[in-house]
């Protein structure tokens, strides 16, 4: 089941979006108990809207599942913290959500993630913990974990996540679904609860890449209340998805296929490359050598705009508020002392350091030329080759819990995503395997597509291509 | 730069963040790891042709005219306290 074979079959009359919704809300009743990938949803809204549906647009009946830190009306939007939860109401639809409206799709549960983003495995929210449906001793990944552990779970045909480090494309790898990151700007940011503003994309998971392009379509666009929003043209993401890659360069970077990459990651993204080469793609060796600074760049930046994001965040006009504060200044304090986790104390501490005075610019502004420099390494790549491959993580789901006290450790898996984001450009990771790995035998493997600046079309005929590779999508 | 006085409780303080004793030792700990990743960046060679004023990534601004916003009842509706049509929040003026 796919939104591209739904929509078919909505047209066909075989199937109606009650019936699809009426079936998803079993498949939710039987295996999200143990998945816990919805931290909430409201069957009853979404069975009137599905009874109303105008199947003529292009999403019409399909149910969206939407990560929790996407403002949906009426809805909670709990980002995973003790801050908000239990507590805000979204006052107004994001843009996104906005757009799923406008073509016809229903958006339908609150999807678990880590605690305002921060996270590579949903260990972090603060709600709930979310179970890899391949092995529920395994993380989903994070920090869309809930979205992705949903589509690959059979309760959520596909879903929205958003992406600032990887956290769409990591979590997509782990659970063997399609996460696909946005161009930074292609995709408006309006009521998408700000993480770090220069970083932050929404962006589909799915089942399949038809989905993805078509669930891009429908989000995809200029919004002049995103002050970055891009003014180009949405072209038909779907238009060119099946011209495979005949012709094509496929760059190889020789920094993404070093030590430490478990061998069966390392096997199956290698198997994939011979696969796209046998349809006809060269494969080029190309070198970003800034990629060993990316990690370090990242958790830079990213906290220091986390740290001035999340200070809205005071107790005041939203969210719960401590109960006994000795002055208004206390209100703030003791509020986000209960309020935030661990990850996002660290990382807010982390930004407020490098940003402050004396650090500023041995930190700051320094991360920001490397980040140029890293900018720099993928535009000098993609004048040789039409878009680059590498594996979306070192290894495959890792067992939860056994993260390290050093959260650095965690922070290092994040080396193969984090560069498309510090640069702008979009990526897709699409399931490539799987593997036996600690203990598991078939866990999901993830190959990871990186094309230029508004280079979606190449990246979904690409991902087309490795996507008939074989994948392991579903249970 | 040395990194090895991070005053976390002054960061956090800076931050408005109260943090527990236990706290305080652990993210000492692990910024200072961080913090040793990071010094990583001090040897990077930046060459001269590097801009760092992108006015790219000045906002742009809307027009300033005004337009539809959220309705005071739907703001007051999130309000962890609210009274008189307005956010209700501890005394700011300390007494005279």
């Amino acid at each position: 089941m796919s939104l591209t074979s739904l929509r078919q079959q909505f047209l066909d009359g075989t199937t109606t979006p009650t019936k699809v919704l009426e079936e998803l809300s079993k498949t939710i009743a039987s295996n999200d108990p143990r998945t816990k990938a919805y931290i909430s949803y409201d069957l009853e809204n979404a069975l009137q809207l599905a009874a109303n549906a105008d199947l003529s647009k292009p999403l019409g009946g399909l149910p969206i599942a939407i990560k929790d830190n996407i403002n949906t009306f009426g809805q909670p939007c709990s980002c995973g913290s003790k801050f908000l939860v239990n507590s805000y109401i979204s006052p107004y639809d994001a843009t996104v959500i906005e757009k799923l409206k406008a073509a016809g799709a229903i958006p339908f549960g609150r999807m678990n993630m880590d605690e305002f983003a921060m996270g590579s495995a949903t260990e972090n929210s603060a709600i709930q913990l979310t179970r890899n449906p391949h092995d529920p001793e395994r993380i989903a990944g994070g920090s869309s974990g809930g979205s992705a552990a949903a589509v690959a779970d059979g309760t959520a045909i596909a879903a929205l996540g958003s992406d600032t480090g990887g956290s769409i494309r990591q979590p997509a790898s782990h659970c063997g679904v399609v996460g696909l990151k946005p161009t930074y700007g292609r995709v408006s940011r309006y009521g998408l609860v700000a993480f770090a503003s220069s970083l932050d994309q929404i962006g589909p998971l799915t089942r399949c890449v038809d989905d993805a392009a078509l669930l891009l379509q429908a989000i995809a666009g200029h919004d002049p209340r995103d002050s970055k929003s891009l003014e180009a043209p949405v072209p038909n993401y779907s238009a060119e998805i099946d011209n495979g890659v005949k012709g094509l360069k496929l760059g190889i970077p020789a920094e993404y296929f070093g030590d430490g990459i478990h061998p069966g990651v390392r096997d199956n993204v290698e198997k994939c490359i011979q696969h796209l080469e046998r349809q006809g793609a060269t494969i080029v060796p190309v070198s970003l050598p800034h990629t060993s600074h990316a990690v370090a760049t990242y958790y830079v930046i990213a906290p220091a705009e986390a740290s001035s994001n999340l200070s809205r965040f005071d107790g005041i006009r939203y969210g719960n508020r401590a109960p006994n504060p000795a002055d208004i200044i206390d209100v703030y304090h003791q509020s986000r002392e209960l309020g935030f986790g661990p990850e996002v104390k660290r990382r807010i501490i982390l930004g407020t350091y490098v940003l402050s005075s004396g650090y500023y610019d041995a930190y700051y502004t320094r991360a920001q030329k490397v980040r140029q420099l890293i900018t720099r390494d993928f535009k000098h790549s993609f004048q040789s080759v039409d878009a680059i491959i590498s594996p979306v993580a070192p290894t495959p789901a890792r067992k939860i819990g056994s993260c390290s006290d050093d959260p650095l450790q965690d922070y290092l898996s994040d080396i193969f995503t984090i560069a498309a984001n510090l640069s702008g450009i979009p990526a897709i990771s699409v399931p490539c395997g799987t593997t036996s790995f600690d203990g598991a035998d078939a866990l999901p493997v993830g190959i990871q597509i990186l094309a230029p600046h508004l280079g979606e079309q190449m990246l979904l005929r690409i991902a087309k291509s490795a996507e008939q590779a074989g994948s392991s999508f579903g249970i | 730069m040395s990194h090895e006085h991070i005053d976390v409780r002054y960061v956090a303080k800076l931050a408005r963040l109260d943090l527990t004793e236990e706290e305080a030792t652990v993210f000492q700990k692990q910024l200072e790891s961080i913090m040793t990743h990071v010094e990583s960046l001090s040897g990077v060679e930046l060459p001269d042709d590097l801009l760092t004023d992108d006015n790219s990534l000045l906002g742009i601004m809307r027009d300033d005219l005004p337009g539809e916003s959220l309705s005071p009842e739907s703001v007051l509706n999130n309000a962890p306290d609210h009274a008189q049509s307005q956010i209700r929040v501890p005394k700011v003026v300390a007494d005279a």
